[in-house]
């Protein structure tokens, strides 16, 4: 399974990757997987303000829906509404066209909370054994 | 957790394992959206031995059945199946099952996983005096064959002339012991079989099975694409879609109900029903688009709510929501728009006719000139509007 080195994990497997002043949001290869056959998607609106940790988007899968919770907090800027209409690119490049939405940060510090690639392999690791 | 026969030949294969009703059953094995299709295009291949296996047999079976069970099992022929529902005084519903009729005296019934114990008190508790009640469940499986393809290979598999087995017909598998049997029978709405083996033989037919199987682009299909599939051909799900607060006709299950019946625990009830009219039916809905209708979901209309969702999926082969439920009848008409809830946010939904699902070719039910060993339906017995098999399937 694929964790890129650059990003940024949490524990419930959304990914985070700075680029520039905002943050860009998606759930890792793991929660993909696990997922499976993801078949909607509901994102918060542009402008809305939000607080790490809190669940602000929905992804469904067949089996079930599963809350996406925010990295850090802040101001949503843009959410990806190719994954609406599609939402099987989550499936497909969960870190690349499947990503879900873009923060703009409003508290830098929270990124230290947040895991580095081998602390989220170590996690996954832990929970699977 | 209970395991069935199977067990491992599921773990062989990567399957995601599941608690249902205290049995660990297979998810998935790849997707639930790829096995949806493959049952519906090819073929695939289910272990349902969660599901209990009863034998009633003796000179009082028929009028055992008969006292039990909703429909008019004496018109079930022998080599014939029935759905058909059990129900308590009150007229709620206790199980929906098949009773096959494998002998003149001989009836294999089929009961879910989550009532094993409870039918098989009930059978018990009501047993006729010329009546025997076994459990047969014990060493047995049952495997499901589903999908437009699954007639072609079985015939080849099992060499018996399985195309020829009508619609809700049972036939022995004669190799393979005693009461092993095919029936034209399934939860997908697709064409397809299932077949009640040892525990030895269902170990090997799965592997002969999943084999033919894989190279025709079937497979092995979890109890997640079950689900997809019988929600697509509106089969309802006991403990679901239909429990004991819920009687046959708000259920739209009246067509399994043999009304001119002198006596059948949950007639008078029934009748009284009718009478005063039903406060609630059920429907089918679909949404263009948008989240899955689950179980619990309300339904709204004129800013009330009219109605809740029980059953509700993403249908693979339509390409959007589906969700069934209860509603005041006064919105059961499909065309019917309402309002559905779900996390706090409302979406259109509108009332449509069941099953949102039908294959496009079925076998006739009953099938003429049976390669069974058991003795085929009479002509007269043809001639018999079937209250039997879904009119949905039999359509």
């Amino acid at each position: 399974m694929q964790f890129p080195e650059e990003l940024r994990y949490t524990t419930t497997h959304e990914w985070i990757k700075l680029q520039g002043t905002e943050a860009v949001v998606g759930i890792t290869a793991h929660a993909q997987q696990e997922l499976r056959d993801i078949v909607f998607i509901e994102l918060p609106k542009v402008g809305t303000v939000v607080k790490q940790a809190a669940a602000v988007a929905v992804i469904e899968s067949v089996k079930a829906a599963f809350d996406i919770y925010a990295p850090v907090s802040g101001t949503i800027k843009r959410v990806n509404e190719a994954v609406t209409g599609s939402p099987q690119r989550v499936n497909q490049d969960c870190y690349g066209v499947g990503w879900l939405f873009a923060i703009e940060p409003s508290d830098s510090q929270e990124f230290s909370r947040l895991l580095s690639v081998e602390a989220y392999r170590q996690k996954l690791q832990a929970e699977t054994h | 957790m209970k395991r069935t026969a199977l067990y491992q030949h599921h773990r062989a294969l990567g399957a995601k394992m599941t608690d249902f009703h205290g049995w660990e059953m297979p998810l998935y094995y790849t997707s639930i959206l790829e096995e949806h299709k493959a049952v519906r295009q090819a073929l695939g291949i289910f272990d349902i031995s969660h599901m209990g296996q009863v034998l009633v047999t003796g000179d009082g079976a028929l009028a055992m059945l008969n006292r039990l069970l909703v429909s008019d099992i004496s018109q079930v022929a022998e080599g014939r199946a029935c759905y058909t529902l059990m129900l308590n005084e009150q007229g709620g519903i206790l199980d929906d099952l098949i009773v096959y009729r494998i002998g003149s005296d001989d009836y294999l019934v089929i009961i879910n996983c989550a009532n094993r114990q409870s039918d098989f008190d009930w059978l018990q508790a009501h047993r006729h005096p010329q009546a025997t009640v076994t459990s047969i469940s014990e060493g047995r499986s049952m495997l499901a064959i589903q999908g437009p393809l699954a007639a072609r290979v079985l015939e080849n598999l099992l060499d018996a002339r399985v195309s020829s087995l009508g619609r809700f017909g049972i036939a022995p598998i004669r190799t393979m012991g005693p009461e092993s049997c095919i029936a034209r029978t399934g939860y997908t709405g697709s064409d397809g079989f299932e077949l009640f083996v040892s525990d030895y033989h269902a170990q090997r037919l799965w592997d002969a099975i999943l084999e033919v199987a894989t190279a025709r682009s079937g497979g092995a299909i979890g109890l997640g694409a079950r689900d997809t599939l019988r929600v697509e051909a509106a089969l309802r799900l006991y403990g679901t879609d239909m429990d004991t607060t819920t009687s046959p006709l708000e259920a739209g299950l009246g067509w399994t109900v043999a009304m001119n019946k002198t006596e059948f625990i949950g007639k008078p009830a029934l009748v009284q029903q009718k009478q005063r009219g039903l406060v609630r039916q059920f429907v089918g809905f679909e949404l263009a688009q948008g989240p899955i209708p689950r179980s619990g979901c309300e339904l709204k209309a004129n800013d009330r709510k009219i109605g809740q969702v029980t059953s509700g999926t993403f249908s693979p082969t339509m390409n959007k929501p589906l969700g069934m439920g209860y509603v005041e009848p006064d919105f059961a008409k499909p065309g019917t728009t309402l309002t559905l809830t779900v996390r706090a946010q409302t979406y259109p939904a509108t009332v449509v006719k069941l099953p949102f699902w039908k294959a496009q070719s079925l076998p006739v039910s009953p099938a003429s000139g049976v390669s069974s060993g058991y003795r085929s339906a009479k002509a007269s017995d043809a001639d018999v509007p079937s209250r039997c098999c879904p009119p949905a399937i039999e359509g």
